[in-house]
């Protein structure tokens, strides 16, 4: 909302201080996002008379421009523009001018030759956006005098301010006027509460067929009107504001709306079918053409004023219809003031995607007492080009029950605000407050204040609205800084990341340890990225994505993982390891209220091979406690069929390992083989580890020995380790597979395992004996499994 | 016999002074002071000498076996000390001539940030409490004093999922449900954070993603005050930022707060940082979350957390920091 200074200080005298009416605007809770500076004019710019122009021939793009500036003495000057003749009064910039834009004007020659100053664009004098050419001013423009003062032009002071949705009331120049007159301790013009009438009876009548969404609509009769322009002061106004000028009656029903946030109306009587009003709900399809030219498509939610004939002339609160605009020859209007059901407004405005001045206040929420006000405002300032104008007595005003009461009154307990507040604060003191803001304290009992709350602040209903405006006009920086100690002393200090999210840390600790970078993948996904990634197509759909096509949630992190891993390589980064811990969204059949939704932790290795997934997944197992049956046997969908393993809990899946399908990575243009795991966090980071117990170590010698067999492919190592370590028994202290050899001396679909096996008694040397009878155990339980010992 | 104990003499000391690695120095030791060497053979055959002789050629053979011998001991040393030389000077690196490099993972720039407002939040005695990112119209809006009407619901550019036909699952477009969930789950005192991913439908630029990261904060207690929520800002302020940094609160509006306040981080060169949004529990938000507004009172507060990474390490656009680039991933 642009916020005019010199017209706030018509309604109240809050002076001229910008700097310190803006920080006290933004400590009021109305930002100032920017201070404007309108219709400054730029010292040193005069008005010139062009003797004559000539190309030189060697500069293309400029022009010798010879003027004189009322002193008789001709001037030389450079002009990149042509646009100007011989006579043409142009701004002239002399030589140390400052520019709006910071250049300072300096003799600059060009071939040698100076130039004298600058002729001026609208744009580069802050007049406009036109940079076509140099202005033109009007003939008969002086010559030699300052362009503003020629022009009339006078500066105004504009705050840019962001409004919060609970100020309504301050889409009006005098709801900032109140508030900020209310800080300073200075008061805002009165408002009338009736409008003086005098002219002989007319009426333009009005019937609410649907009230509840216009709770109240009045209308005067004025004539007298002679349509014509408005004074400079208001469209100056205007023109600061933001708006454009028309003509008198159109400019005075916009200022009475940017003064009084009372968006108006006015018809002319004479082309009013029926002289009057009739305010219904639209039939379904029913259309109106909009004074913005288009045709509009209504429904039954959409609220029309039509003519007493019933013929649609604007949509209630939004726009007016197309033939509902006075013209040139109106000399009678009848000024309609009405008000709107806010909610039912913003429906219409979302359907029909048309937001105006009006309906944007209208839904923010509009005084529904403030037209006699509104109607005083626009007759005195019509009046000023109007002076035979003529109010009619018969002012209609009709009202629907669900018109909210004008008289609104909350009880507040001092208590109350002090409670919320840390404040103490007494009764007088709230009072004084609040009472210059419209809150006006009408009875006072003990703790508790009666308090009518201002029509103009449809968001005040209850206590809380107006401790939050005693705080406001108190001043946040006067309540006080404290750190909360709890009533309960064994809360305060317990600050702690719970178990959980301690697992999680370490977790991540444990992964970027192995070298891993974390990403943060897509949440959105197309049917077509599930289909590359070989998962199943069902997942929740958002129903208004952003990006048309990537609709899906996310029920597994892999496709983005490996989109990632494919962005990489094609900007030379192979070889990458990435994990991902974040939430992922399967359907779920749909009967919870909330979908299965989950912590996951993806791993995608590049260039790597199953077995890297594997020795990531045991290194988790030893270090973060995890535990899960490896099975081979269920193949994860989109994976390496003989090369991934699906990790389960009891019947629980809760997660894969092993290698991306070659299919999916192709899908993906990734060259390399991709290492993968998956993880599901909600089940793994729940269940606190098992903390070690001691295990005593032998003070004994050990003693080493190697053993390798040729098993076949269709046997797990699991098996053939297990076995190992049964055999072995307590002696056995430590087994590692060292290598795995398939090739020559080894027959086809078996291959070479090779184990060292360490033995230890904790409370002897082992003999030689001893140490030959685990080894031929081993053997033996081996062989059961169809090992064949090398030798 | 004299002559030869010195020649025996002279000679051993001979080959100690020639040897020329360990290995010959053993040979040297054995042959010249061994049971055969010429030092032995001497007092051997000394038995069948004169008393006198047998007593200064004794001696004499004496001190020539401890001179050989010291002779060897030195040579020893000498040697050993010549090979150790040669090893260290065969063994020279290049310490600047490394090849092939440690490999670190590095965590997501989003994650350094809120850890380190995790940490921050526990020093000043809060616990961190999470919730679901797809989440109830009720939980979102409903609950957080914004009833389906409510025209703010239109600032929050919400996307809607078909997870249920009635439109009612959305993805939270901020942390707030996780307030309620808390409220309803734990009795107060309450002295909690919500970090976690959120929603809005908005297009993507240097400043703003469609999913980005957020915390807030949430304080219920008997006697919770404004004052509070200004005094824990500032705590916050200057254990986050440093003590150089304080904070002021100006008037905001939030449905589920009143008052409600924006707050705003002051660098000690007197610039401001416009940091996030807070305010007193509203009442009916406390009433949703099953608490009693005449008994208890709270105080809630929140911010951007990618904002606080992108400020810190100056990365102009926040698209960067999701677009999983390593070349990105791997300067922080």
């Amino acid at each position: 909302m642009k916020i005019v200074l010199s017209w706030l200080n018509n309604l109240a005298p809050v002076g001229d201080d910008v700097e310190s009416i803006a920080a006290d605007l933004t400590q009021l809770g109305m930002q100032v996002e920017e201070v404007l500076h309108v219709g400054s004019t730029v010292a040193g710019v005069i008005t010139a008379r062009v003797l004559r122009t000539e190309r030189h021939p060697d500069a293309a793009k400029v022009q010798r421009v010879w003027v004189e500036a009322g002193d008789g003495v001709e001037r030389h000057v450079w002009c990149g523009a042509f646009n100007m003749q011989p006579d043409d009064i142009i701004p002239l910039a002399t030589p140390g001018t400052a520019m709006p834009d910071g250049r300072v004007i300096e003799p600059r020659p060009i071939l040698g030759i100076d130039s004298q100053g600058m002729l001026c664009s609208a744009r580069e004098l802050g007049l406009g956006d036109d940079h076509a050419g140099i202005l033109i001013l009007p003939v008969g423009t002086p010559v030699g005098v300052p362009y503003g003062e020629a022009l009339g032009l006078q500066a105004e002071t504009v705050f840019d301010i962001d409004l919060t949705r609970n100020r309504p009331d301050c889409w009006g120049h005098r709801g900032v006027a109140r508030d900020l007159g209310a800080h300073l301790g200075v008061a805002v013009t009165p408002a009338v509460t009736d409008v003086a009438a005098g002219g002989e009876p007319r009426t333009a009548a009005v019937e609410l067929v649907d009230g509840e969404r216009c709770p109240r609509f009045t209308t005067i009769v004025l004539s007298g009107i002679r349509v014509g322009s408005s004074p400079e002061w208001i469209r100056r106004r205007l023109t600061a504001a933001g708006m454009r000028p028309i003509n008198n009656v159109v400019d005075v029903s916009n200022y009475v709306m940017l003064e009084l946030n009372q968006p108006n109306h006015a018809y002319d009587l004479d082309t009013l079918g029926g002289g009057g009003f009739r305010v219904r709900l639209a039939s379904e399809g029913e259309q109106i053409a909009t004074l913005d030219g288009a045709v509009r498509d209504l429904t039954a939610d959409d609220l029309l004023i039509c003519d007493a004939n019933d013929v649609p002339i604007g949509i209630g609160g939004v726009m007016g219809g197309l033939d509902s605009e006075i013209s040139e020859s109106t000399t009678v209007v009848a000024l309609e003031i009405a008000h709107f059901e806010q909610t039912a407004i913003t429906r219409t405005m979302n359907r029909l995607g048309l937001r105006s001045e009006a309906s944007g206040r209208f839904e923010r929420g509009v005084d529904p007492y403030g037209m006699p006000n509104a109607q005083q405002r626009f007759v005195d300032l019509l009046r000023e080009t109007c002076p035979d104008l003529v109010v009619h007595v018969g002012a209609a005003d009709a009202r629907h029950e669900s018109l909210p009461p004008e008289h609104r009154p909350v009880s507040v307990r001092v208590s109350q605000v002090n409670r919320i507040l840390g404040t103490d604060l007494d009764a007088p003191t709230i009072t004084a407050l609040i009472d210059p803001i419209g809150y006006v304290v009408t009875a006072s009992h003990d703790d508790v204040l009666t308090v009518n709350l201002p029509s103009w602040r449809p968001d005040s209903t209850a206590e809380i609205d107006v401790v939050e405006e005693v705080a406001r006009h108190y001043g946040y920086d006067k309540l006080g800084k404290a750190v909360p100690t709890s009533t309960e002393p064994d809360v305060t200090g317990h600050g702690r990341l719970s178990p959980v999210q301690l697992r999680r840390r370490a977790l991540r600790q444990v992964l970027l340890g192995h070298g891993l970078d974390e990403v943060i993948t897509d949440t959105f996904l197309s049917p077509s990225d599930l289909v590359a990634a070989g998962l199943p197509a069902d997942a929740i759909r958002v129903t208004n994505p952003l990006v048309v096509g990537e609709d899906l949630l996310r029920p597994s992190m892999r496709a983005g993982m490996l989109k990632a891993i494919a962005f990489n390589e094609s900007h030379r980064g192979t070889g990458v390891a990435l994990f991902e811990i974040g939430h992922v969204y399967p359907p779920g059949d749909r009967s919870t209220e909330l979908p299965p939704e989950y912590e996951g932790l993806a791993v995608a290795l590049a260039g790597q091979d199953a077995t890297a997934a594997m020795t990531l997944w045991r290194e988790l197992v030893n270090t973060m406690g995890f535990g899960a049956r490896v099975d081979q046997s269920l193949v994860p969908s989109g994976m390496h069929p003989t090369r991934s393993a699906t990790l389960s809990i009891g019947r629980d899946v809760v997660g894969a390992v092993g290698e991306i399908h070659p299919d999916v990575i192709d899908a993906f243009e990734v060259t390399e083989r991709i290492a993968w795991l998956e993880l599901d966090l909600s089940r793994l980071l729940a269940n606190e580890p098992k903390i070690t117990q001691w295990k005593a170590t032998s003070r004994y010698p050990s003693t080493d020995f190697d053993l390798a067999f040729v098993v076949a492919d269709t046997t797990p190592a699991e098996k053939i380790d297990k076995a190992i370590r049964q055999a072995g028994g307590a002696l056995l202290v430590d087994l590692a597979l060292f290598d795995s050899y398939r090739g020559a001396g080894v027959p086809d679909g078996s291959r070479s395992l090779a184990y060292r096996l360490r033995l230890q008694a904790m409370d002897r040397t082992l003999t030689d004996a001893e140490t030959a009878e685990v080894r031929s155990k081993v053997i033996a339980a081996t062989t059961k499994l169809g090992a064949v010992l090398r030798t | 016999m004299i002559d030869d104990v010195r020649q025996a003499r002279e000679a051993g000391l001979a080959r100690v002074a020639a040897a020329t690695s360990s290995d010959e120095l053993r040979s040297v030791d054995a042959e010249v002071l061994g049971k055969k060497g010429p030092l032995s053979g001497l007092k051997t055959r000394l038995g069948g000498s004169p008393v006198e002789e047998r007593k200064t050629v004794g001696q004499a053979i004496n001190e020539a076996i401890t001179a050989v011998q010291a002779a060897l001991d030195a040579r020893s040393a000498a040697l050993g000390a010549e090979q150790t030389a040669a090893r260290i000077a065969a063994e020279r690196l290049d310490l600047t001539e490394v090849v092939g490099r440690q490999r670190r993972g590095h965590p997501h720039l989003s994650t350094q940030a809120w850890e380190r407002l995790e940490d921050v939040f526990v020093g000043l005695g809060f616990q961190v409490a999470e919730g679901p990112e797809v989440e109830t119209d009720f939980y979102n809006f409903e609950a957080l004093n914004m009833p389906r009407s409510h025209p703010a619901r239109s600032g929050f550019d919400t996307l809607f999922t078909d997870y249920h036909d009635d439109g009612t699952v959305l993805l939270r477009t901020h942390t707030s449900p996780v307030q309620i969930r808390v409220m309803q789950q734990i009795a107060p005192p309450i002295y909690m954070v919500m970090p976690g991913k959120v929603f809005r439908r908005d297009t993507p630029d240097a400043t703003h993603m469609p999913v980005f990261h957020q915390i807030e904060g949430l304080v219920v207690d008997r006697n919770i005050t404004m004052a509070h929520l200004a005094g824990t800002i500032d705590a916050f302020t200057k254990a986050f930022f440093g003590s150089g940094f304080s904070s002021r609160l100006r008037p905001n509006y939030f449905p589920f707060t009143e008052p409600s306040a924006e707050f705003d981080i002051r660098r000690p060169d007197g610039t401001w940082i416009e940091l996030g949004g807070c305010g007193m529990v509203h009442p009916n938000v406390l009433r949703a979350g099953g608490l009693d507004p005449e008994v208890w009172s709270g105080f809630a507060f929140g911010f951007g957390i990618d904002r606080m990474a992108r400020e810190r390490h100056g990365v102009d656009d926040l698209r960067d920091m999701f677009s999983n680039d390593i070349r990105f991933i791997e300067q922080f």
